[in-house]
């Protein structure tokens, strides 16, 4: 990827959301850009429909949790199919009560991943037409893809993590 | 789930009533475990709800506990019709995430294995939709040949199904003498059938009438569903992973990208028998241009060294405990890498905090994202209509729930 094209449209963000971006960085070459979470829907909306941005396909959606920080972050990950170009846009939610504006106004799409992302890390999407449990049952009441809910039964002794690895 | 709880109550015209119909989890038309909740007017569907996640078994969660090669096997079990794709896609995300440089050769035989794969997905795929109209002679002279498939994959990896196929780094072994002549009778025997095939359905009036115009949808909308693959192909767009971003080497094949206009049912058939004809053609140009070379990289890391080697030799020894116990280290990063799956953009997210195994692992699937759209495709069709419909999106149940 040449940098003069993501040059360009950090630089056009840069005009409309400067006081919203936290931190820009390009592991692996996929421009990822993080945001305050109050205004992604804006920022997303601003991506889809600028005309030289113009990046209309989500292609994923999905959550990721760090328990150190007590956070979760909403990875939304962008692509305009016409020239070929990826973005990805983070946000970093508390994780005590995470919440965001849900992105199903703009992207059908974005619809079940919301879902999923509130079925396995418990993020609110506000405005989502039926924010429910997707894969899981609808009574669990952990949000199993967070570090602390635990992979195994933890009461189980015949298994010793010293010898058999973490 | 009852039936009367899943959709909201609408209000019905007075001396309208509508009935409910379950269609699944388990019934012979959906292929697979998941449940529609038809709300039927006589026959027409008005409104449909799906559900989901019955054979959801955890695969993000798993894989935070795994060391890197252990996660292969889970990624088998995704779309477990074109499993080899899904292990060559998590071993390319690895050496993506470890920089390492693949031989032209492995690159080559991966494209081999990767087309087969997407040859029997597409097959089962189309059988299927003659089965569903009512054609099951096809579907049985198809099925033979992804036997054929099979027994390929058995010579390389001796899995059929679940293959597990390959390394992080390249194949476990070189293709033998007698998985090279399974492939090139593949390769003589398959167009005949599929050639066959076609004669049998393509132009069929009954076959046509049933699915021309069936379960279309535009291509504005399968964009905003975030349709991948062949179904968003026959809407008319001509996204391919493999032409877009090339992987793998597949920009040294020369191949069309196949492309329908309607979203329909036809179409999506149409599509697919066409990307096998194209995958046939990738197969040959790889076999001809196959170059000589190692069949692996050099990550003695990851790439377990010869058994004569761990016997005799010290370091080879060490790094086949570690690589076994999984105590092997990986950098830190954050890698996005997608490949062209059987039903579109099959993607991994993978955050690595430098331990063992991932930090974080995401795997886009790209049936979780489209069948989302299934209940308004079906909405105002026949019901006989939306079976076709799901059997045409070629829904896996394995790669939805993850």
């Amino acid at each position: 990827m040449e940098s003069s094209k993501t040059d360009a449209i950090i630089s056009i963000i840069r005009q409309e959301f400067e006081s919203e971006i936290v931190h820009i960085e390009q592991p692996y070459d996929l421009l990822t850009i993080t945001f305050k979470p109050e205004r992604i829907i804006d920022i997303i909306q601003f991506l889809y429909s600028h005309s030289e941005l113009q990046f209309q396909f989500l292609t994923t959606l999905c959550g990721i949790h760090y328990p150190d920080q007590n956070q979760i972050a909403v990875v939304y990950q962008l692509h305009n199919l016409k020239t070929n170009q990826r973005i990805r846009l983070k946000i970093f939610l508390s994780a005590d009560q995470p919440q965001v504006s849900t992105l199903t106004g703009i992207f059908s799409a974005a619809n079940w991943m919301e879902r999923e992302t509130y079925d396995f890390f418990g993020v609110t999407f506000i405005g989502h037409p039926n924010l429910k449990r997707i894969l899981n049952v609808e009574d669990m009441i952990f949000f199993p893809l967070r570090k602390e809910f635990p992979l195994e039964d933890q009461t189980r002794e015949d298994k010793n993590d010293a010898l058999f690895g973490r | 789930m009852r039936a009367e709880d899943s959709i909201s109550p609408i209000v019905p015209p007075e001396e309208k009533q509508y009935s409910y119909l379950n269609l699944g989890p388990t019934h012979p038309a959906t292929h697979g475990i998941f449940q529609n909740v038809l709300k039927m007017d006589g026959e027409v569907i008005v409104e449909a709800e799906s559900t989901i996640g019955y054979i959801h078994r955890a695969f993000e969660k798993l894989a935070e506990r795994r060391p890197f090669y252990q996660i292969t096997p889970i990624t088998d079990r995704m779309n477990y019709c074109s499993a080899p794709i899904n292990n060559i896609g998590w071993h390319m995300t690895v050496e993506k995430l470890l920089g390492v440089e693949i031989p032209k050769r492995v690159q080559y035989m991966r494209v081999i294995i990767m087309e087969l794969a997407r040859i029997t997905d597409h097959l089962i795929c189309n059988a299927v939709i003659g089965v569903d109209t009512g054609a099951l002679t096809g579907f049985v002279y198809m099925f033979q040949q992804r036997e054929h498939v099979y027994e390929i994959y058995e010579e390389i990896c001796g899995a059929r199904l679940t293959t597990n196929l390959g390394r992080i780094g390249g194949f476990e072994r070189d293709f033998s003498p007698k998985a090279w002549a399974k492939i090139e009778k593949f390769l003589k025997e398959f167009p005949e059938v599929l050639k066959e095939f076609e004669k049998l359905l393509v132009r069929n009036r009954i076959f046509m009438d049933r699915t021309i115009g069936v379960g279309g949808i535009t291509a504005e909308r399968a964009l905003n569903y975030g349709f991948t693959g062949p179904n968003l192909r026959a809407a008319g767009v001509d996204y391919d992973v493999r032409v877009m971003n090339p992987y793998s080497s597949y920009e040294d094949f020369d191949f069309t990208v196949p492309v329908g206009t309607q979203g329909d049912t036809y179409d999506r058939f149409m599509v697919r028998q066409a990307e096998m004809w194209q995958s046939l053609s990738i197969i040959r140009q790889a076999i001809d241009k196959l170059p000589a070379g190692p069949f692996h990289a050099d990550v003695p890391d990851f790439y377990l060294p010869p058994k004569e080697e761990v016997y005799n030799n010290m370091e080879s020894l060490i790094y086949h405990f570690k690589i076994v116990m999984g105590e092997t280290d990986v950098p830190k990063g954050e890698v996005y890498h997608s490949v062209e799956g059987g039903n579109g953009e099959l993607g991994f997210y993978l955050i690595s905090d430098g331990g063992r195994a991932p930090f974080r692992l995401h795997f886009r699937r790209p049936c979780f994202i489209y069948y989302q759209a299934y209940t308004e495709m079906v909405k105002g069709s026949m019901l006989s209509d939306a079976i076709l419909t799901m059997s045409s999106m070629n829904v896996i149940a394995g790669e939805l729930d993850a």
